[in-house]
């Protein structure tokens, strides 16, 4: 694995290899020093051209628990917004001898740009490009699921096993959620069965070549499919508006048939478990109720994505460095 | 005085081969009598293998000049112009200022002149500043030095139907035509690439067909309304295509172009990110490659232009988003064409010439350009290399800029010289600089 | 050498066999007296051992101690101590698969951990193993044991305990293969100019 940027990059051998390790690190995570000092010496850059101060922290936490140097680089609002920018940050960070760049851009393939353009040797990691992937989202949310519900519910050891099996529904914007777009192919990778819950406005044209079933109904979702877990996507209020794409008609209705409320919560199969990637619009897709019943793992997901963005950085930077790189083609 | 060329055993629009003299500024003689007629003087171009086309011309050519001097101008363009064997260009509309009065297409019909590689029609502005609320004085353009008979917003649609529909009337009094960038601009808000399976996957705000589709419906039926004539430029989907059939079935007075690139990339191309495939309207999908070329093989489509579009390196070396759509095509047009279209059996050398001289001329109102190959007739050729390979490298174009699409691969034909009124402006491949420079 | 090997500890059509399967046995009772002797019995003791092979090893040692103390639990006595995050080597290597470290109940203050492996080399391991055991708590003692020493220490480092002494050139690759992990016991020296 030499960048992480997509979640199609993993096949289910990585896929799991990551998930695995990420369970090894989470085992540190629970001990009095929970630093480590593998990448001691190695450079991550958080290169963040948006603002995400949970996914930031997420990472500069994984890298400095592992002993690498962290730089936040935050670009946005600054002379930074577009074009040639990118490519100036990237050969600054370049000569600077950034070892990996985790990079959160508003442009849809903007890291694939950063990682194949020739204007840096290290590795890249997408931390959210657009409304593209968010890999780390979606394995955050596969080791989550894992440790729920495969293995006897976590009583067992689950290392080296997938998600075959395992009904999973997706639930709000899927058209606008890089959150959506990983967590469908990763979890078919796992060998999880997708079920994409949407009005039909917030679903791509295009979305019949993905492995994942599209209902326009949660309820008969939850009523015929039994989910094992239910994934919450963030829902901008602004897409209500005329100017924001005007895809629902008000909060309300969007709320009536498609938010998670105590009476759906109820409906679910008793050993279900609700994700949601943060932030949350309580009492939007959300109610307070669902959000803070057990059943809600979502401050789970949060240390979770610690261990796999530990995982991630470990298998990208801990293995045989490239040759060194003294020529960038730039 | 201009030299004069013999050229030896070519064949015109792909016939028989013959020998041709060009004097004078005009075809002076086929076959037995050319070589007779040349005299000593006349330098001689052995043409054995080669087809004799009308020089083409362009309908759809952006040459950035006036504003953007970076990223081409007249000069660099029409050079760039001559060596993919066109005589003739229209210099599209929007440039800074906007070619939206009389004083700035004359200076851009002056400064095509001035460089002379190739004869250069302003098109005009069908409003102001392309702005989409006015109209622009059209008869002002018609009427001046660059007699302005083209009329297009492109880059933007000509959207407000009522405005449309003005223009289409207006344009009338002086032989006009409006060439209409059909793109609904409220379903193509933020758009990047075509709306459909790739770009769900790549999470790049689609662009649909009926963004397009939907315009050039409304458009025919206005045309047919007020009794215009409608050019619809660079249309890209199968839908587009249905539709302009059915509009001259109806006998409407539309035509239609379709860019080289249109007749053989598709929005997989995307999947890299790469901006150099960043164009608009966008790449569409393999059902839309077939059916624009079924299109152009039957008439329906009735030209191919270019929607040259030179950008500068730091346009298009960014993240996609950010990135100017175009692409540069004046250098590949007919190896492209010459790919899809003549290697596949779907049109001849004559068709050729239709679709890239005869038929643009025609539609543009320009009288000594798209010409059939006899005594007589100006001397606006291209003499073309069917059997030649060429591994595109755009560093290596006379375009000023590198945004070719069309960049390591491997492209059939080559110029081998150009001609406008009997002078070579392309030789051997090689530009005339010497020639043509003054 | 004796039949049955399982195709999956590789072609030893060349390999020299330097102990068997009862010679692994002999050695492991030794040191597990040895251990019992030098600690004055095994209450203490907390026997880590390092994934991949030193793991089965502690465990065998482990059931030993047992065996002559009948007090000890010997799944209570043995854990694993995985030690890739704290070498010194990883950027020199290709991305190695993490361990489990796992601590048996009691934890490791003020106890006596004897580190378990297959082979004592460079020494690099067991450094990067003590670096490990700080970051989990302040034993009273560490102690190392070897199954087998093949010499050429890098770091001032020395067994406790070791099965076999094995003197080798740096070109000899020395390989122990286990029942639990490989299918069977031996220790094999392949390659090396002989």
């Amino acid at each position: 694995m030499r960048h992480l940027l997509s979640a199609s990059d993993l096949d289910v051998r990585d896929a799991v290899r990551i998930l695995d390790t990420a369970g090894q690190m989470a085992a540190t995570q629970a001990r009095e020093i929970k630093k480590l000092p593998t990448l001691r010496g190695r450079t991550v850059v958080n290169l963040f051209f948006e603002d995400s101060t949970r996914t930031r922290i997420s990472f500069e936490t994984a890298a400095k628990r592992l002993s690498a140097d962290v730089i936040n680089f935050s670009a946005k609002g600054s002379s930074v917004s577009k074009g040639e920018s990118l490519k100036d940050t990237a050969l600054t960070l370049q000569a600077m001898g950034a070892d990996a760049v985790v990079i959160r851009h508003q442009a849809s393939g903007a890291p694939h740009t950063l990682a194949h353009a020739g204007w840096t040797s290290g590795a890249v990691v997408n931390a959210g490009d657009g409304t593209h992937q968010h890999p780390t989202q979606a394995l955050l949310d596969a080791y989550t699921l894992r440790r729920h519900l495969v293995g006897d519910g976590g009583r067992a050891d689950v290392s080296g096993q997938d998600l075959a099996g395992l009904r999973v529904a997706i639930v709000g914007d899927v058209l606008h959620s890089r959150v959506a777009r990983s967590n469908v192919q990763l979890l078919h990778t796992l060998g999880a069965h997708v079920t994409l819950v949407s009005p039909p406005t917030l679903v791509p044209v295009g979305v019949e070549a993905w492995p994942a079933r599209v209902s326009y109904h949660l309820d008969e979702v939850i009523a015929d499919d039994k989910p094992d877990a239910v994934m919450m996507l963030r829902v901008q209020r602004e897409r209500m508006s005329s100017a924001g794409g005007g895809f629902f008609p008000s909060p309300l209705e969007y709320t009536r048939g498609y938010g998670l409320d105590a009476r759906r919560l109820a409906a679910l199969p008793e050993h279900a478990i609700v994700l949601h990637p943060g932030p949350m619009n309580r009492g939007l897709e959300i109610s307070a109720d669902a959000a803070d019943s057990p059943r809600a793992v979502i401050v789970e997901q949060v240390a979770n994505g610690v261990a796999v963005r530990m995982a991630v950085l470990y298998l990208l930077l801990a293995g045989e460095s490239p040759a060194p790189t003294t020529k960038v083609d730039a | 005085m201009n030299p004069r060329y013999l050229l030896t055993s070519v064949a015109p629009l792909g016939a028989d081969p013959v020998d041709v003299l060009l004097a004078d500024g005009v075809l002076a003689a086929i076959g037995a009598d050319a070589r007779a007629q040349a005299g000593d003087d006349a330098t001689e171009v052995d043409g054995t293998g080669l087809v004799l086309l009308p020089g083409l011309v362009d309908l759809h050519t952006h040459l950035r000049e006036p504003g953007r001097e970076d990223a081409e101008t007249i000069r660099t363009g029409t050079r760039a112009a001559a060596l993919g064997g066109f005589t003739a260009v229209h210099a599209m509309a929007n440039t800074s200022p906007t070619q939206d009065t009389a004083g700035v297409v004359e200076q851009v019909w002056r400064l095509g002149r001035e460089a002379g590689w190739v004869d250069v029609h302003p098109v005009g502005a069908v409003t102001v500043g392309l702005a989409g609320e006015q109209l622009a004085e059209l008869g002002a353009m018609a009427q001046s030095e660059a007699a302005v008979r083209v009329f297009s917003d492109d880059g933007k649609c000509v959207h407000d139907p009522v405005l449309m529909r003005r223009a289409l009337e207006y344009v009338k009094a002086f032989d006009g035509v409006v060439a209409q960038h059909a793109q609904e601009p409220r379903l193509t808000e933020n758009a990047q690439m075509n709306e459909g399976v790739v770009s769900a996957e790549l999470g790049l705000t689609g662009w649909p067909s009926v963004a397009e589709e939907a315009i050039i419906a409304r458009d025919v039926l206005l045309a047919e309304h007020v009794g215009s004539r409608l050019h619809v430029c660079h249309l890209s989907t199968a839908g587009s295509v249905e539709i302009v059939r059915w509009a001259k079935s109806r006998g409407i007075d539309v035509t239609a172009e379709v860019t080289p690139h249109h007749l053989v990339l598709t929005d997989d191309l995307a999947r890299g990110y790469d901006p150099v495939f960043k164009v608009n309207p966008p790449l569409r999908t393999d059902a839309d490659v077939e059916a624009v070329r079924a299109g152009l093989a039957d008439g329906t489509i009735d030209i191919v232009a270019t929607d040259h579009a030179p950008h500068t390196r730091e346009d298009k070396d960014c993240e996609w988003a950010a990135a100017a759509f175009g692409m540069t095509g004046l250098e590949t047009a007919l190896s492209v064409v010459q790919q899809t279209m003549v290697d596949t059996g779907r049109l001849t050398w004559a068709d050729v010439a239709r679709v890239l001289s005869e038929a643009p001329a025609r539609i543009g109102r320009v009288t000594d350009h798209g010409r059939p190959i006899a005594v007589g007739e100006p001397a606006n050729l291209v003499l073309w290399d069917p059997a030649a390979r060429t591994t595109v490298d755009p560093a290596q174009q006379a375009t000023k800029a590198v945004n070719s699409p069309f960049r390591g691969r491997e492209l059939p034909g080559r110029v081998v010289a150009t001609f406008l009124r009997g002078r070579a402006t392309v030789l051997d491949g090689e530009p005339c600089d010497a020639a043509v420079v003054r | 050498m004796s039949t049955g090997m399982p195709a999956s500890s590789g072609s030893l059509e060349h390999a020299n066999v330097v102990l068997g399967a009862p010679e692994i046995g002999r050695a492991l009772t030794r040191i597990a007296h040895e251990i019992l002797e030098r600690n004055k019995g095994g209450d203490d003791v907390v026997l880590l051992g390092i994934p991949t092979r030193g793991l089965p090893l502690a465990r065998r040692l482990a059931q030993r101690l047992a065996d002559v103390e009948p007090g000890l639990d010997p799944a209570a006595l043995a854990g694993s101590l995985d030690v890739t995050m704290y070498r010194d080597d990883l950027a020199h290597q290709p991305t190695r698969t993490i361990g489990a470290t796992d601590i048996p109940g009691g934890g490791l203050d003020g106890r006596v951990v004897v580190l378990v492996d297959d082979v004592l080399y460079s020494g690099r391991t067991i450094r990067a193993a003590l670096d490990a055991i700080s970051d989990l708590g302040r034993p009273r003692a560490v102690q190392l044991a070897a199954l087998v020493d093949r010499g050429h220490r890098e770091l001032p480092i020395r067994a406790d305990y070791v099965g076999k002494n094995l003197p080798t050139s740096t070109t000899e690759r020395v390989r122990v293969l286990l029942e639990e992990t490989d299918g069977r016991d031996a220790v094999v020296i392949d390659g090396g100019t002989r």
